[in-house]
């Protein structure tokens, strides 16, 4: 069967790319678009290491077809510093030494800022549970809830 | 030259920001499965479907045939090897099994061993020439427990396996690789002194390190032999002499890159795809790329062992231990060497007893061969004293903090494993965690509070790091052993107040194997200790370096020049003979004065001291559902003089956030068949953020006497407390001595029924 055509929008550019049926998302971002900030933990949806924003909307792009984003704007981890400058998520995650290994943390920060567009003064417990599908082995999570919500505090700052 | 120490700027002990850090916060950091080259052909490995089976044949030709295959191997791509056993760090290794298990040879060994690989110009045609592979099995009984594993009548896995270690040797092969024991005094006079005796078995289940990346290799080797390795590992030398040895190619053709590495935890320090990987590549003369999933993770990467464990304390009616029995049970999986050695030897070491006799047995079975994970072995038999310990304080009638203080090791105390302990900070621990607010706090219905200690003895070993001093004066350090969580910051930290230079002007890489003498892996909490003694060393050696410079350009004899504080000065009667020189003075005229400025830090190094901590949890049981909640959970341990506290605060936390996932709900569940039933994140179920409180974390720091800074290494005491501390909590909530891992909501719930307590 032919490829699919698929146009879209990723971190702001228009992309344009061909996927079998079976690709996911994250093997296009990754593979076809050499984005490899997502990354792939479990590929069934179980650790938010492939966390982006599909219009918006927080997905695992390991459980999004890639023939599936046509017309639709993808967010990743590459779009998530705005120019030069890190986003204050970023920023507070290195203050605050919430990461250890780092292969989680691209998840971690797509889906806290998701998180941080909906609620920008979550409490410990809405942070746990809307990070709660983003697994993290080295943390214990401590820090990465304390540099989500000084983060949070930084933003409603302006 | 005269030498005195410098702190320079004073990085050490403060929270910098690592200089990976950036790049892991934009996605740029490149891990296993992130590189690329071009025509590189897609890895893919065919696995035994059967937990034991003898290997018939195996029929390549077909998936040979298919388009786009570029190569398939076998066992007979690689030669066997003979049975010799070698130190590996904390374990002991040999690769007549090595080989065996990246490669099933005779038979598979548990389900998952892999039996062929193939390489291909497609993940979607490698995975079809996977099922064109004709493997004919002749499929035996199996066997999982470790105790029906030991027993006289079980399916036997290996025919040449004779139990070492026990008088007179066994004539039939068994599943007991061997019999340790290690005895201190007199066990029976002991307990012929003891006013208390609790005698208790134990149940652990094996668990997975939980690395959220999987296992990634990618290799290329050439038409002469020589071989690049890009992969995620805790040891890129290690690798290169595995791999090395299992090809049959010299060291020196062997180029190992350590990526990026997401999470090991002991379990990325033996080799699975990169023998695989290569062995592809030398066949199809491409470079080859293999990525595991994470089912093969769970089913072909190492967990750490199961056991079955026994112990028996004796104590006075004051609460002096006088006797410790214990007799451990380790799974091993496939092939013998599970960790129950450090398990023996750490089952006590937290306490000053006189009487200790600890049996241990390593015993295979048909599961994946076990791994490191993080303090290997100590936590299952210290979650087993520590539970006994809880119980004879209450026997007794004392505090369990007391009862711990009352007979913790301290400086001078000999360990029933052999060494004299130089100074150690149990006793500090037991005190800052009585201190704490949260020890005082009331508890209501339903709730319950656990302490326990834990020990682990932490290692050296080789390790060199390079320093350059570049043409602006800024310094590149180079070290070998991968940076699993903050090593870059440390090391540039201890760089940077040697030679009084700002931490941002020190620039931290990990150097390949081609740049490097030997460095053995991370792990045994012995990078940031070893590395940071290779970097003062190379250090001393720049600052002698720019000594012998100054005494050149300033006409002045070696006595009367002397790095001190901060650059180097003339001394004494000609103090004011020349201006001082900073590093940066000297970087200047580096060219005139000799060349190029480099240190070469390289040592053995000895001398890690041991660390020991405490942990304090609160936890509400919900009579309904059985379930655990944490509510409140305190580590407080000796991390002998922390370089960047926020990353030991992150090793107490982690540590204990995955040991709380040990006792709650982390098990490997197997069917009748021996297959793996939980094997994706969805069922074996780690905690997530929405499990676990803030873990509060205090830093003792009683200095380690063998370092210069008295660095001791941290990363690997912080998993050994939690099972006990939960256990203990869980008989403060209950009523009940859980004595088998996981405490899962169905055991508690029974558990409840059966103890008749209920929800009122």
């Amino acid at each position: 069967m032919a490829k699919h055509h698929v146009e879209a929008t990723v971190n702001g550019d228009a992309v344009e790319f061909l996927c079998e049926t079976e690709e996911t998302l994250l093997d296009v971002l990754r593979d076809t678009l050499h984005l490899t900030g997502s990354k792939e933990g479990c590929a069934s949806g179980d650790c938010g290491a492939c966390s982006v924003t599909l219009d918006g909307r927080l997905v695992c792009s390991c459980l999004v077809l890639g023939c599936e984003v046509g017309g639709r704007r993808i967010e990743t981890i590459e779009g998530l510093a705005e120019g030069e400058a890190l986003h204050p998520l970023q920023k507070k995650f290195l203050e605050h030494a919430a990461l250890q290994c780092g292969i989680c943390t691209p998840g971690f920060l797509v889906a806290s800022r998701a998180l941080l567009e909906r609620n920008s003064n979550p409490t410990d417990t809405e942070i746990r549970y809307w990070l709660a599908g983003n697994l993290c082995r080295c943390t214990g999570y401590d820090k990465i809830v304390s540099a989500v919500k000084d983060a949070a505090a930084t933003l409603r700052k302006g | 030259m005269a030498e005195t120490q410098s702190n320079g700027h004073g990085y050490v002990g403060t929270r910098t920001i690592r200089p990976d850090g950036v790049d892991k916060v934009t996605g740029r950091a490149r891990f296993g499965a992130d590189f690329n080259l071009p025509g590189q052909l897609i890895g893919r490995v065919l696995r035994s479907p059967h937990p034991h089976a003898r290997i018939v044949a195996i029929d390549t030709s077909k998936a040979e045939a298919l388009p786009g295959v570029k190569a398939v191997i076998t066992r007979d791509d690689f030669a066997d090897q003979p049975s010799e056993f070698i130190p590996a760090g904390e374990m002991m290794m040999n690769y007549k099994d090595v080989v065996r298990n990246v490669m099933a040879r005779e038979k598979a060994l548990y389900e998952g061993h892999a039996v062929a690989a193939v390489a291909a110009t497609s993940a979607a045609i490698a995975k079809r020439a996977l099922k064109l592979i004709d493997v004919t099995y002749e499929v035996l009984p199996h066997v999982i427990d470790v105790v029906e594993a030991m027993r006289p009548d079980a399916p036997v896995l290996h025919d040449d396996l004779f139990t070492a270690g026990v008088e007179p040797k066994p004539d039939k092969p068994s599943n007991i690789a061997k019999r340790v024991e290690i005895v201190l005094g007199d066990i029976e006079a002991g307990f012929a002194k003891a006013d208390v005796v609790v005698e208790r078995e134990f149940k652990t289940a094996p668990v997975h390190q939980g690395y959220i990346e999987p296992h990634a290799a990618l290799a290329t080797v050439s038409e002469d032999g020589s071989a690049e390795l890009w992969c995620c590992t805790q040891g890129h030398f290690i690798v290169r002499a595995h791999c090395a040895r299992l090809l049959g190619l010299d060291i020196a053709r062997i180029r190992v890159t350590a990526s990026e590495i997401g999470g090991g935890f002991g379990g990325k320090t033996v080799v699975y795809l990169e023998p695989l990987a290569l062995a592809l590549s030398r066949k199809a003369k491409r470079p080859v790329k293999m990525v595991m999933s994470r089912e093969e993770v769970f089913k072909a990467s190492g967990p750490t062992s199961g056991a079955t464990v026994r112990v028996k304390m004796g104590a006075t009616r004051d609460g002096k231990f006088v006797a410790g029995f214990a007799e451990l049970k380790y799974q091993a999986g496939a092939f013998q060497g599970s960790p129950v050695q450090p398990g023996v030897m750490c089952a006590y070491a937290p306490y000053d007893m006189e009487n200790v006799k600890v049996i241990g047995y390593d015993v295979v079975s048909n599961r994946p061969k076990v791994a490191a994970y993080r303090a290997p072995g100590a936590p299952i038999s210290e979650f087993a004293v520590e539970s006994v310990v809880d119980e004879i304080a209450k026997k007794l009638g004392l505090d369990p903090i007391e009862l711990r203080m009352m007979n913790a090791a301290r400086e001078g105390t000999k360990a029933a494993y052999g060494p004299k302990f130089g100074p150690i900070g149990l006793e500090e621990t037991l005190n800052s965690i009585k201190k704490t607010e949260h020890w005082n706090t009331p508890l209501r219905k339903w709730q319950g509070r656990g302490v326990a200690s834990g020990f682990w003895f932490n290692i050296g070993g080789e390790t060199c790091v390079s320093l350059t001093v570049n043409e602006d004066g800024t310094v590149s350090l180079m070290a070998g052993t991968p940076d699993i969580g903050g090593l870059r910051a440390s090391l540039a930290m201890i760089a940077a107040d040697e030679l009084s230079v700002e931490y941002d002007k020190v620039r931290p890489i990990i150097g390949d194997t081609g740049s490097l003498g030997f460095n053995f892996l991370t792990g045994g909490s012995r990078s940031a200790f070893s590395g940071s003694m290779a970097v003062v060393e190379a250090a001393k050696q720049i600052k002698a370096d720019c000594c012998a410079r100054a005494c050149k350009l300033w006409d002045l004899k070696p006595e009367q020049v002397a790095w001190e504080r901060d650059r180097v000065r003339p001394i004494g009667d000609v103090a004011d003979k020349a201006k001082p020189m900073s590093i940066a003075d000297f970087a200047k005229v580096a060219g005139k004065t000799g060349g190029p400025i480099v240190g070469y830090g390289r040592l053995n190094a000895q001398g890690a001291g041991p660390s020991l901590g405490t942990h304090l949890v609160d936890l509400e049981v919900d009579p309904e559902t059985g379930r655990v909640t944490i509510l409140r959970y305190t580590v407080a341990q000796d991390a002998g003089r922390a370089i960047h506290p926020a990353y030991v605060e992150g090793q107490f936390q982690g540590g204990a956030v995955q040991g709380i996932g040990w006792a709650l709900n982390e098990e490997y569940v197997y069917g009748a068949d021996g297959k793996l039933q939980n094997a994706g994140f969805l069922d074996y179920r780690m905690p997530v953020a929405s499990d676990v409180p803030m873990i509060d974390a205090i830093l003792v720091e009683v200095a380690n006497p063998k370092h210069p800074y008295g660095v001791r290494g941290v990363g690997e005491t912080p998993i050994v407390p939690p099972l006990g501390a939960i256990a203990n909590a869980m008989e403060n909530a209950t009523g009940i001595r859980f004595t088998e891992l996981p405490m899962s909501p169905p055991k508690v719930l029974k558990a409840l029924k059966e103890q008749g307590v209920t929800a009122k």
